[in-house]
């Protein structure tokens, strides 16, 4: 499992119950479920994605974050995941709100725009950055709104939302965002995981 | 109709009161196994029929020398293998394979019951195959499946006896019966009934039944399991065993003749009272109403872990009726997965050789057994 979901992994307590949106061929469900006793739920644009969490035992709905999380009720699981996604919806801001609603505390994670890999790439050779973990062409990227660590940091800020964790993650190492390190962890980092909570 | 020695029959003592408010008993209930319930009977499916299904699910029907309705599905190493589950499926009462139904010879005056036979509901069906739980003393079954009305039937099932069965996977089917169902049932039932044969129903000593009428119900209902695409593939403009169009009302078109075929081959199986009766309890289920609309109070007190299935070409059961009990099952917290198979075969698919449709439902029951 890779580091990213080991760290998700971290943060939700046992015995809880979670929704994994974007679950993908459920690896990180399926580890949540078998050792921290988890009562696991997903939602998988994939077909063939579906299929292979069904045939792991897992309760995956297909379906598109943006359409179907309305039918989840208010408060209906403890976490929601959102894994790497965020940045491929129309409408990022309302479906923060969304995964809020369903849940106390959402795990956003996201590839980092900021990391300076991405910038220099952009800086001296022009074109549209290409990294491991934005691997498209602009053309054909699913990516329509991308953001920096210090994009999603203001984000939270300015709307309310409680950052219970910020974490950077970089090449398998982790270090704490807060303030005062904000601007450089925004240029060290590949990947931002953020626990965050309505503070309402 | 029926060659009495290839049906399986339970006579079921116990009372039930229909929906109608009648009380039945003493009444019978066919049914036919594949596979062995194994010694813990934990390995035990009951599989609903559709509207025109019965009780052989695989293998070859007796009855009619064909494959049975499900036999892609189940059957020794298919995705339901009955080399590890047993498989149970009965007759529905109303229907013509041997169960209860309008056909039913009344002992006492030695005569069918015909349109004598009460109205009965898709709850009246469930609730006279849960008796073959005690029949072969099985506690809590591993899965409750079907499509189309057998899917109806198994959301029924749940809803009545919420901890009955481990899983349950409902197939291209509705929560609530619609408009465009209603109608198009009313269409077959019209039919049937505009053919003088039919005689109100009274045509069994006439020596001539509403064949035509029947074989128009049928030819109408098939036109609806099948897409505009599958439809324009399988036969598109070709003509019947011709170069030139006849200038007549002959089958010209490969597809009436399909059709026409379709019609008469289904008057030789089928009993059109049962016709009438059974698309009725179709017509009157509507699971939302009976839990004073909110479908999530049906499944509630159950425990049942849910696999529902829609296909993307079906018009008659369409991927929006079958979310609908998705979102259902969410908002009553229940542990359910959905999948929309790609299809161009229509409502068809559930019984045809869809190898994603095969396959998930493989995934399903191998995961979770």
């Amino acid at each position: 499992m890779k580091k990213e979901f080991k760290i998700i992994a971290q943060l939700i307590e046992n015995n809880t119950r979670v929704l994994d949106v974007g679950c993908g061929d459920g690896i990180l469900m399926k580890y949540l479920k078998d050792n921290k006793n988890i009562d696991t739920r997903g939602l998988e644009i994939s077909k063939k994605n579906v299929q292979v969490c069904i045939g792991k035992g897992l309760a995956v709905i297909e379906g598109n974050a943006e359409k179907d999380l309305q039918q989840f009720p208010n408060l209906s699981f403890d976490y929601v995941i959102l894994s790497q996604t965020l940045q491929a919806f129309y409408n990022p801001e309302k479906v923060i709100n969304d995964l809020l609603r369903v849940a106390n505390k959402a795990i956003v994670t996201i590839p980092n725009f900021g990391y300076w890999k991405v910038r220099s790439h952009l800086l001296f050779k022009g074109t549209m950055p290409i990294t491991k973990n934005l691997p498209d062409e602009w053309y054909n990227t699913p990516n329509l709104h991308m953001c920096t660590i210090k994009d999603f940091f203001n984000f939270c800020s300015k709307k309310r939302i409680k950052l219970y964790k910020s974490i950077a993650l970089h090449e398998q190492k982790t270090s704490n965002i807060n303030k005062m390190n904000l601007n450089l962890k925004n240029l060290s980092s590949e990947l931002g995981i953020f626990l965050i909570e309505n503070e309402n | 109709m029926n060659t009495e020695k290839n049906i399986k029959k339970i006579i079921i003592k116990k009372p039930l009161t229909l929906d109608c408010g009648k009380t039945i008993n003493n009444y019978p209930l066919a049914y036919e196994t594949y596979g062995k319930l194994n010694e813990k009977k934990d390995n035990a499916i009951l599989a609903f029929h559709a509207l025109s299904g019965d009780q052989f699910v695989s293998g070859i029907n007796p009855i009619t020398n064909k494959s049975g309705w499900w036999s892609h599905l189940v059957g020794p190493n298919k995705s339901i293998d009955t080399n590890k589950f047993f498989v149970i499926c009965a007759n529905v009462i109303g229907g013509c394979m041997g169960s209860y139904g309008p056909s039913y010879i009344e002992p006492s005056t030695s005569k069918r019951l015909d349109t004598n036979f009460p109205v009965i509901t898709i709850n009246d069906m469930v609730n006279a195959q849960y008796n073959l739980l005690e029949f072969f003393k099985i506690d809590k079954l591993f899965c409750v499946t079907g499509g189309s009305m057998g899917g109806m039937q198994v959301l029924q099932f749940v809803a009545n006896y919420p901890n009955k069965s481990k899983t349950a996977v409902p197939i291209a089917c509705s929560a609530s019966h619609s408009a465009q169902n209603i109608a198009l049932n009313e269409l077959g039932r019209q039919a049937i009934m505009a053919d003088q044969n039919w005689n109100k129903g009274n045509y069994f000593n006439t020596n001539s039944s509403p064949d035509k009428g029947l074989a128009v119900a049928r030819m109408a209902a098939h036109i609806t399991y099948l897409s505009k695409k599958g439809l324009e593939e399988k036969f598109g403009r070709k003509l019947q065993e011709r170069d030139n169009l006849k200038f007549s009302f002959d089958a010209d078109f490969q597809i009436e003749s399909y059709l026409r075929h379709q019609g008469s081959a289904f008057v030789d199986r089928f009993d059109a009272n049962s016709y009438l009766y059974i698309t009725r309890a179709m017509d009157y289920f509507d699971l939302i109403k009976q839990y004073n609309g909110n479908l999530s109070n049906a499944f509630k007190e159950s425990k049942t872990k849910f696999f529902i299935i829609s296909f993307t070409s079906d018009w008659l059961y369409p991927t929006s009726e079958n979310k609908e009990i998705v979102i259902a099952l969410n908002s009553s917290g229940s542990d359910v997965g959905f999948i929309e198979i790609n299809s161009d075969k229509g409502h068809d698919s559930f019984l045809l050789d869809v190898p994603d449709f095969l396959k998930s439902v493989k995934n399903f029951v191998e995961a979770n057994y």
